[in-house]
C-alpha cells in the first residue's frame, strides 16, 4: 500500500522525518546548528540549512525539509488541539486555492500514515478517520461566468480521485441550494437576498456566511463529524485587522482559534500557522494543481488585504506578528472540544497537555444570528435595552444582531424586509 | 412638491436655515458652519462630562505644540471652561528642546494662542528638565544616536514639565484618528501591553500626573475644519496634515474614505479587546530617581542622563533599534537628517509634527 499520491515521492521523506516535525524549524536567518561543523569545515550556503544535503528550494530549505516543516506545523495543530479522533469523518472544504489544496494533501497523508500504523498494530487500536471533500459552487454570486463550472468540477474530481488509496467522496453543492429545492427559484432567492445588502463589504461577508452554511449542510447531510478549512496565518492576519476595523474587537478571537464548535459540525483550522506564500510555494514545487476561483476582496476587506500585503512585503514576519497579537486575546468556550470522553481517543502523552488549555470562559455566550459573533457587553445591553420595543419580528431579529452586522448587512430601513 | 423637497435637502440638516458647509463624517449629516461649531463644542463637552475628566478647582495644563490639534483643544477647553463653569485653572504647556532655529515657529504659534485665548503659557526647556539642551547633547553624542535621546526625553518632557508646574492633570490633543492608528500599530507590532491601555481616555490616574484626551472621539477632519475658525493669521499652516503619512495613517485615511465610521469602530474594537489572562504583562514600577513610570530601577531618561553627566554618553543607547522601531517619533527636521533615511514604516506621527 503506497501513499504517494500526487504529492510524489515526498511522502516518504515525511515518514522518515516524523520526529523532527515536532520541532519548529529554525528561522532561515539562523545558521544551522547541526553537529557537523567540525573545525575548518564551513557551512555550505548553497545547501539546505536544515539537512545540509540538498539544494535549497525555498527560504534556504530543500524541498523535503520545507515540506516537512509545513507538514509538521499541520500535524502539531491537529494533535495538540485534538482536532481529529479515529472515529471522525472529516470533510475538507476545497476551494481550488493552494491553502485548501495543501490541507487536502496533508490530511490525506496523515490518513495514510494512520492506516499504516493501524495495519502494523494488527487492528488493536481504533479505526482510522475517514475523509471527504466538499466544493461549494458559487457561480450564482459573481464567479466569472466565462469559466465553465463543469470543467472546474471535473478538474476537482480528478484531483480528489488521484488521492489514492481509499476513494474520497466529493460533494458538490451550489449556494442557492440553501434556499429552495428548485434551482432557478433558489438562484433568484439568493440574488434577491444579496441585492438587498447595499454595503459591498457586508455583501461579501454575508456570502462567506452562506458558504459556511453550505458546507455545514453538506457535512450534516452526509454524517461528517468535522469540517476542515484551509485558513492560513495570512488569512488570519487579515481577519484580525478587518474585524478590528469593523468594530468586532470583542468577538474577533472566536474566529481565530484552531477549533470552533459553534457550528453543529465543529470547524478545525490545522493550517492556521502556515503563511499563504508558503502554501502557494509548496503547491508550485510539488506540482499540486490549483485554481483561483474567488474574486479579490472588495471594500474594507480589499483595503485590509492590500494593507497587510504591503506590510508583509516590507517585513516577512509581519503576518505572524499580527496573528501572535490575536492569540493573546481571550478565546471563547466554544473554541475547544469539551465533550466528556473525547479525551479518551487521545494518546496518553497528549492528554494532559490538552486538558491544560486554560478554560477562562465559562459564561454562556449569546451569538449574533447572522455572523455568529458572541455579543459584547455593550451589544448585550443594547439587546436588553430594546427588548419589548420592537413592533415586528424583523425588528426583533435586528436587535439580536451584532453592531457590525446591523451596520453593514441589515438594511437601514428594516420595514423593507 | 418634488422641487420643494430638494430645496430643503440643500439646507443644513440641523437648523434648516443656512446652506450646509460640510458633511459630518460621524453622522453623514450635511450641516452649516455655525451648527458645526456648536455641535463640535457640545460633543467635546459631553465627552468631558460623561468621562468625568475634570474636577472643579483643578490645575490643568494643555500640551501645546503649535499644531492644529492642540490649538483647537486649547481654544475649545477655554471656551467650555467659561461657558459651562468647569472652574478649571487652565494654561498652556510647551517644551523647548533647545534646538536652534527648530522650535521658533511653533513657539511663535503657541505664543499667539496665549494672547488669543487668554491662557497663560509656560515653556519648560530641556535645560530646565534635564540640564542639557538638545544642541548640547548632539555636540557630545553626534547626530547618529540623538534619536534615542529625542524619543526618551520627549516622552517624559511633558510629565516632568507638568510636575515642575504642580499641575493636577495634563490634557493632550490626541484625536480619534490618532487613537485608531495607535490601536492598529500596537496590533501590527504585537505590543499587547500598550494595546490593552491605548484606548483609555485617561491614563496614569494612579501616577503623579494623569493624562487625558478629550478629542478621543473627535475626527481629525473636523478638528481641521474647526481650525479654520481660529486661523486668523496664516492661510497655510506650516504643520500641513500631509507632511507625513505612515502606512497605518494612510490606511486609516483610505478606510475613512469608504466608511467614515471605521475610525470609531477601530477605537471600539480597542476598547473591547479582552487580553487573555495567561498573557504576561510587564510590571509597571517607577524610577527610583525621578518617579517616572519604568519597568527598571532607573527610567531610560535617567540612565541616559547619567551617561551624559558622567561623560559616558553611549550609556543606555544600545537599545537604539528599539527606540526607532518602537512607538517613539523620529526627527524629520532639516537639522537632523540622519534618521530620515531609516524612517520605519510603522511609526506614528514624526516628532517634527510635535503633537504630543
Ligand atoms: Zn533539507
Ligand atoms: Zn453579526
Ligand atoms: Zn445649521
Ligand atoms: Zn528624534
Ligand atoms: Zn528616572
Amino acid at each position: 500500500m503506497s501513499c504517494s499520491g500526487s504529492g510524489g515521492g515526498t511522502c516518504q521523506s515525511l515518514c522518515r522525518r516524523t520526529k523532527d516535525d515536532e520541532v519548529q524549524p529554525p528561522p532561515p536567518s539562523v545558521s544551522p546548528k547541526d553537529g557537523r561543523d567540525e573545525p575548518g569545515s564551513k557551512v555550505d550556503q548553497s545547501l539546505c540549512s536544515k539537512c545540509g544535503e540538498e539544494k535549497p528550494a525555498w527560504n534556504s530549505l530543500c524541498l523535503a525539509c520545507f515540506r516537512s516543516s509545513l507538514f509538521g506545523k499541520f500535524k502539531l495543530a491537529v494533535t495538540s488541539n485534538a482536532m481529529i479522533s479515529p472515529s471522525d469523518k472529516v470533510l475538507v472544504a476545497f476551494s481550488g486555492g493552494s491553502a485548501s489544496r495543501v490541507a487536502l494533501q496533508f490530511i490525506h497523508e496523515l490518513r495514510c500514515k494512520s492506516l499504516k500504523n493501524w495495519d502494523a498494530s494488527k487492528s488493536q487500536g481504533l479505526p482510522v478517520f475517514a475523509v471527504g471533500v466538499a466544493f461549494v459552487d458559487e457561480s450564482a454570486v459573481g464567479l466569472n461566468p466565462s469559466i465553465g463550472m463543469s470543467n472546474i468540477i471535473e478538474e476537482i474530481n480528478s484531483v480528489v480521485s488521484e488521492l489514492a488509496p481509499a476513494k474520497k467522496e466529493l460533494h458538490v453543492t451550489s449556494m442557492e441550494g440553501l434556499f429552495c429545492k428548485n434551482f432557478d427559484d433558489g438562484r433568484s432567492c439568493l440574488n434577491e437576498l444579496l441585492d438587498s445588502i447595499t454595503d459591498a463589504t457586508g455583501k461579501e461577508d454575508f456570502t462567506q456566511y452562506l458558504r459556511m452554511l453550505s458546507l455545514q449542510k453538506i457535512a450534516l447531510d452526509n454524517n461528517y463529524t468535522k469540517l476542515l478549512l484551509g485558513s492560513c496565518a495570512s488569512k488570519m492576519a487579515r481577519l484580525i485587522i478587518s474585524a478590528t476595523v469593523k468594530g468586532q474587537g470583542f468577538s474577533l478571537p472566536a474566529n481565530l482559534q484552531y477549533v470552533d464548535s459553534r457550528w453543529e459540525v465543529p470547524v478545525v483550522l490545522p493550517l492556521r500557522d502556515c503563511l499563504a506564500q508558503e502554501l502557494a510555494m509548496l503547491c508550485h514545487l510539488d506540482g499540486l494543481k490549483t485554481t483561483q476561483l474567488f474574486n479579490s476582496p472588495v471594500g474594507i476587506n480589499g483595503l485590509v488585504s492590500s494593507f497587510v500585503a504591503r506590510l508583509q512585503e516590507e517585513n516577512p514576519s509581519r503576518e505572524r506578528t499580527i496573528v501572535r497579537t490575536g492569540e493573546k486575546l481571550k478565546a471563547f468556550s466554544f473554541n475547544k472540544f469539551t465533550q466528556d470522553g473525547y479525551y479518551d481517543f487521545l494518546p496518553s502523552i497528549i492528554r494532559p497537555k490538552f486538558q491544560n488549555v486554560n478554560h477562562e470562559e465559562s459564561k454562556p455566550e449569546f451569538l449574533c444570528p447572522i455572523c455568529g459573533s458572541p455579543l459584547s457587553d455593550s451589544e448585550w445591553k443594547h439587546l436588553k435595552g430594546t427588548k419589548g420595543m420592537y413592533q415586528t419580528s424583523i425588528e426583533m431579529f435586528a436587535s439580536q444582531c451584532c453592531q457590525s452586522c446591523r451596520f453593514q448587512i441589515l438594511p437601514k430601513d428594516t420595514s423593507s424586509l | 412638491m418634488e422641487e420643494g423637497k430638494r430645496a430643503v435637502g440643500r439646507l443644513c440638516s440641523i437648523c434648516s436655515q443656512r446652506r450646509p458647509a460640510l458633511k459630518r463624517p460621524k453622522t453623514l449629516e450635511q450641516i452649516c458652519r455655525e451648527c458645526f461649531y456648536a455641535v463640535f463644542e457640545e460633543e467635546i463637552h459631553r465627552v468631558i462630562m460623561e468621562n468625568h475628566l475634570f474636577k472643579a478647582g483643578e490645575r490643568i495644563a494643555v500640551a501645546a505644540s503649535g499644531g492644529k490639534d492642540s490649538t483647537v483643544l486649547a481654544y475649545v477647553l477655554s471656551e467650555l471652561n467659561r461657558r459651562h463653569d468647569y472652574g478649571l485653572d487652565l494654561f498652556l504647556l510647551s517644551v523647548d528642546e533647545g534646538i536652534t532655529g527648530y522650535r521658533d515657529d511653533s513657539l511663535e504659534t503657541v505664543k499667539r494662542n496665549e494672547i488669543q485665548y487668554g491662557l497663560p503659557l509656560k515653556v519648560v526647556s530641556y535645560k530646565d528638565l534635564y540640564g542639557w539642551t538638545m544642541d548640547e547633547i548632539v555636540k557630545v553624542i553626534g547626530l547618529k544616536n540623538n534619536c534615542t535621546f529625542c524619543g526618551v526625553f520627549r516622552r517624559q518632557a511633558l510629565d516632568r514639565g507638568a510636575a515642575l508646574l504642580k499641575v493636577d492633570k495634563l490634557v493632550t490633543g490626541h484625536n480619534a484618528d490618532d487613537m485608531a492608528e495607535t490601536v492598529l500599530l500596537n496590533i501590527l507590532r504585537g505590543d499587547i501591553a500598550r494595546l490593552s491601555r491605548c484606548t483609555f481616555i485617561m491614563t496614569g490616574e494612579d501616577g503623579p500626573i494623569p493624562r487625558c484626551k478629550p478629542f478621543k472621539y473627535t475626527y481629525e477632519k473636523e478638528i481641521y475644519a474647526y481650525f479654520k475658525k481660529l486661523d486668523y493669521f496664516s492661510t497655510e499652516c506650516i504643520y500641513s496634515p500631509n507632511a507625513y503619512r505612515g502606512f497605518a495613517r494612510e490606511f486609516i485615511k483610505d478606510l475613512e474614505r469608504i466608511r467614515p465610521q471605521a475610525i470609531l469602530d477601530i477605537i471600539r474594537s480597542g476598547e473591547d479587546f479582552r487580553i487573555s489572562s495567561s498573557t504576561r504583562m510587564p510590571d509597571q514600577g517607577t524610577c527610583e530617581r525621578c518617579g517616572y513610570i519604568s519597568s527598571q530601577k532607573l527610567c531610560k531618561a535617567c540612565v541616559l542622563l547619567e551617561g551624559l553627566n558622567r561623560g559616558l554618553p553611549k550609556l543606555g543607547i544600545s537599545r537604539t533599534r528599539e527606540a526607532i522601531n518602537g512607538s517613539e517619533r523620529l526627527h524629520k527636521t532639516g537639522r537632523l537628517p540622519k534618521a530620515e533615511a531609516e524612517r520605519p514604516i510603522l511609526q506614528s506621527k514624526p516628532c517634527g509634527n510635535l503633537e504630543f
